[in-house]
């Protein structure tokens, strides 16, 4: 993948005021990056108890270390149809509103620490996925990665809501 | 009282403990309180409800809450009056009680929520203890000048007592302070104090933290003996402590009398005793020590992972090549044992007796009874019957509601019950018992039963049942649990503000209980709950469906077997039901139900595992195999995802893998939308 713009040597300087850090990750062929304040582990893919009666991403739930994590498939929260799972693939585990859940993707690519100013709004254009998923695109050389909104990507996951939206 | 030096942090602390403490107190006043109005004229509770005032008096005045002090004062002066005797426990008196609980129990809710109350909060109470003070001491006109702050009943005459007391060395350990205690002392009259230096040791001897002196101390006052014992109340089995009286003035005969009479007063009159032993009351608190509920959780969460961990080493131990090491095999089993021990160590600690809840209930009879003009009479067994500490929490709800209803609906009005050939009391029975990992929980009454044509045309009437729909006796019952049900003919002012038995299912369910109801016309209502003693572990079956491994809670399993092919009848209509020993019992497959492809779909093939229900209805659950069963303790899904209709909860494996716990009681309804929406959720892929 392409370098980053702004390769801070020193994790001082990396999380400034302006500058904040994200975690890249490849769905398909396709680069995305979430907050790396959210992250709290990344681990291999090991098979999952599927709860019954879910929506297709939800692909169940494993073990971590004592609790009960749920693992969804990011490339079919897409609508790009179920991940073929291998022991390659990756799991980032993430904190959202006090909640922990696991993310699969396919691969994580890097660390990205990002002038803050050098996020650019999402435009609005027609593609599988939804925009309220998209919190920004950030150009990293010739291509660009997309900042997903956790948030928005499993708000129907909230606490007090079981009705699940497709 | 001067305000402690404390930091800020410490004095929250402080604050924190008293409330605590409060909410014991409080409990155990709750309690004894029932006890007087059970009994009355019982000493003992006079005793301890006194102490439990006194005690929050004083935690009250040192962080300066001076309306409850102010309350609790007024209380207490009502109660010393009448443990000693000197006031009648009459009717008026117990109304008057029970009510200054509940303003002294507001008040400190108050004050915990850093409110201040309202000026003229429980400001009629007030006055009738007042009143009731007043009242009863017509002895003395000037009683009636100092009223809310009089101290104790003042008899006529001023005598003269010899107080000795001597403090055990360890008196400071305990946080007692004599200095604080000669000073109240002084409160009561003339005090003139010798200090015994007698037990002072050598200086090298000398221990800061013991007590060496002793004080010998003459008090000329118009107090009571039982009022200078008062003062060393919380040091009585801490010191040797003896009160005479120097005969320089004549008692009257009827003053010295009912303090003599009072068998748990401390101090008899004038024979002069020292005071070595505690008194019975207060063995109870003095092996236990106050833990933060969050560390015990902690503890049990952590014996929990050991459980399974142990669990996971026995199996990679069992299936690895080289398990052949007698050694080793002893070694597992020993640890196994140890484990298994150590939970049930773990989980004892939060155990606690039903007593603190059932101790509400007398109270509750009473009210309603009252408000109903019933004649009702509370009888209780099984108090002592331990459940966790969470379990206790949830059940108080139910209980209530359950109580309640029995008095207003179940018990009928006294002519109505004489006409019947009954007694006119109505009896409610509460009783709790254990049933292997289970709790029972019997509220009966007897009434008049079910009225069943009524329930039933009830239930027509709100659409819960179709009309001309055939019920049996059992089943009309059952309706009581529907939801939006209540079956008081007129709403009245105890009951049928919208809640209803459905909530109380709901909450048993909730707790992984179940609720049953027995009813017979004419002589009564039974209600059992069955509701397990943890919510942290349970006893589960291990199934296999496919590919996955499902949890079944052993407790509502009645038992298992494969069905012969004549056992297995359809219903036209898509039903499918099991013949067992002449009952037709509706067969569920969990596969169909979870959505689990490769599972074996015949149950003759597989196996039925048959349920109990808690509305005591069967079912056949098909299953592909039964894997054993073991004690599997219980991880909420809902900490990090929604609920998810069907399972109750997840457990972990000794393989590491997480298997979900089925929700029985879901299942038939999740068929049945399953069955309605046909196949829209995703079939679960086989893995491997």
């Amino acid at each position: 993948m392409a370098e980053p713009q702004d390769l801070s040597s020193t994790g001082l300087d990396a999380t400034t005021a302006q500058t904040r850090q994200f975690v890249s990750f490849r769905v398909g062929d396709d680069e995305f990056a979430i907050d790396i304040m959210a992250v709290r582990e990344i681990k291999g893919w090991t098979e999952t108890t599927v709860l019954p009666n879910q929506q297709d991403y939800m692909l169940g739930v494993l073990n971590l270390r004592g609790t009960i994590v749920p693992i969804f498939d990011l490339r079919c929260r897409f609508r790009l149809g179920l991940t073929t799972t291998t022991s390659s693939h990756v799991v980032i585990i993430v904190a959202i509103g006090g909640r922990l859940l696991g993310l699969l993707v396919d691969a994580v690519s890097d660390i990205l620490t990002i002038n803050v100013a050098d996020i650019r709004p999402v435009p609005d254009v027609d593609q599988p996925i939804d925009n309220a998923f998209l919190a920004g695109i950030i150009p990293v050389g010739d291509s660009m990665v997309v900042l997903l909104s956790l948030e928005n990507l499993f708000a129907n996951h909230g606490p007090a809501n079981d009705a699940v939206a497709a | 009282m001067s305000t402690p030096t404390f930091g800020s942090d410490e004095l929250a602390q402080f604050r924190r403990t008293f409330f605590e403490e409060c909410t014991e107190l409080l409990a155990d006043l709750e309690e004894r309180l029932g006890a007087l109005v059970a009994f009355s004229s019982d000493v003992e509770s006079l005793n301890a409800i006194f102490r439990a005032v006194h005690s929050v008096k004083a935690g009250a005045g040192a962080f300066g809450y001076t309306v409850l002090v102010g309350f609790a004062h007024r209380f207490e002066a009502l109660l010393d009056r009448l443990r000693d005797g000197k006031a009648e426990l009459d009717e008026r008196t117990l109304v008057s009680l029970v009510a200054a609980a509940d303003v002294f129990s507001a008040l400190i809710d108050l004050a915990r929520q850093g409110e201040m109350p309202a000026d003229d909060f429980g400001a009629d109470v007030a006055e009738e203890l007042s009143a009731l003070l007043d009242g009863e001491t017509p002895i003395h006109s000037a009683a009636k000048a100092v009223e809310s702050t009089a101290e104790e009943a003042p008899p006529a005459a001023e005598k003269t007592y010899k107080i000795v007391f001597r403090p055990n060395a360890e008196l400071f350990r305990h946080a007692n302070e004599p200095l604080y205690l000669i000073r109240e002392l002084k409160t009561l009259g003339t005090l003139t104090v010798d200090c015994d230096l007698t037990r002072l040791p050598s200086f090298e001897a000398f221990n800061v933290d013991d007590a060496y002196l002793g004080w010998t101390m003459t008090l000329h006052a118009d107090c009571s003996p039982a009022a200078i014992a008062e003062v060393f109340e919380f040091v009585d089995d801490e010191c040797e402590l003896t009160i005479e009286e120097a005969p320089t003035v004549s008692i009257k005969p009827d003053e010295s009398a009912p303090i003599v009479a009072a068998p748990a007063t401390p101090i008899p009159a004038v024979a002069p005793s020292p005071i070595g032993n505690k008194p019975e009351s207060k063995t109870g608190s003095i092996s236990s020590i106050r833990v933060d509920l969050f560390r015990v959780d902690r503890l049990v969460n952590m014996v929990g992972e050991l459980v399974i961990a142990q669990a996971m080493l026995a199996q990679q131990f069992t299936e690895s090549r080289d398990n052949d090491d007698p050694a080793a095999h002893q070694g597992f089993e020993h640890l196994a044992g140890l484990t298994r021990e150590l939970q049930e160590c773990v989980m004892a600690i939060r155990m606690q007796p039903v007593k603190s809840v059932f101790s509400r209930m007398p109270r509750l009879v009473r009210d309603v009874g009252h408000k109903t003009g019933k004649d009702v009479r509370l009888e209780m067994a099984g108090e002592q019957t331990e459940v966790d500490k969470t379990v206790i929490e949830e059940l108080a709800d139910p209980l209530t509601h359950m109580i309640r209803n029995a008095v207003d609906h179940g018990i009928e009005d006294a002519a109505t019950r004489l006409a019947a050939g009954k007694p006119a009391e109505g009896v409610i029975r509460l009783s709790a018992q254990h049933a292997g990992s289970n709790i029972l929980i019997h509220v009966e009454d007897d009434g008049a039963g079910f009225d069943r044509d009524r329930l039933l045309a009830k239930a027509i009437e709100k659409g819960i049942v179709p009309a001309g729909l055939k019920l049996s006796g059992e089943e009309i019952d059952e309706l009581i649990f529907a939801p939006g049900f209540s079956t008081a003919a007129a709403v009245t002012d105890v009951s049928g503000r919208g809640v209803g038995m459905d909530v109380v299912r709901r909450n048993v369910l909730a707790l992984g209980g179940r609720v049953q109801v027995t009813s017979t016309p004419g002589k009564g209502t039974r209600f059992t709950l069955v509701i397990p003693l943890t919510l942290a572990v349970l006893d589960g079956m291990v199934v296999a469906v496919g590919w996955e491994k499902y949890i079944l809670p052993l407790t509502s399993i009645i038992e298992s077997f494969r069905p012969g092919r004549g056992q297995i009848r359809f219903i036209p209509g898509g039903g499918e039901v099991v013949s067992i020993r002449g009952e037709f019992v509706r067969l569920i497959h969990l596969a169909r139900v979870f959505g689990v492809t490769e599972a074996i779909a015949d149950p003759c093939q597989g196996l039925v595992v048959l349920i109990e229900l808690a509305n005591g209805s069967k079912l056949g659950i098909v299953v592909d195999e039964l894997l054993g069963q073991q004690q599997v303790v219980i991880k909420s899904l809902q900490d990090n995802y929604d609920p998810v209709p069907g399972i109750s909860g997840a457990t972990i494996l000794g393989n590491g893998r997480v298997a979900l716990i089925v929700d029985i009681e879901e299942l038939t309804r999740l068929h049945d939308r399953n069955a309605r929406t046909a196949d829209t959720a995703r079939p679960i892929a086989a893995s491997a």
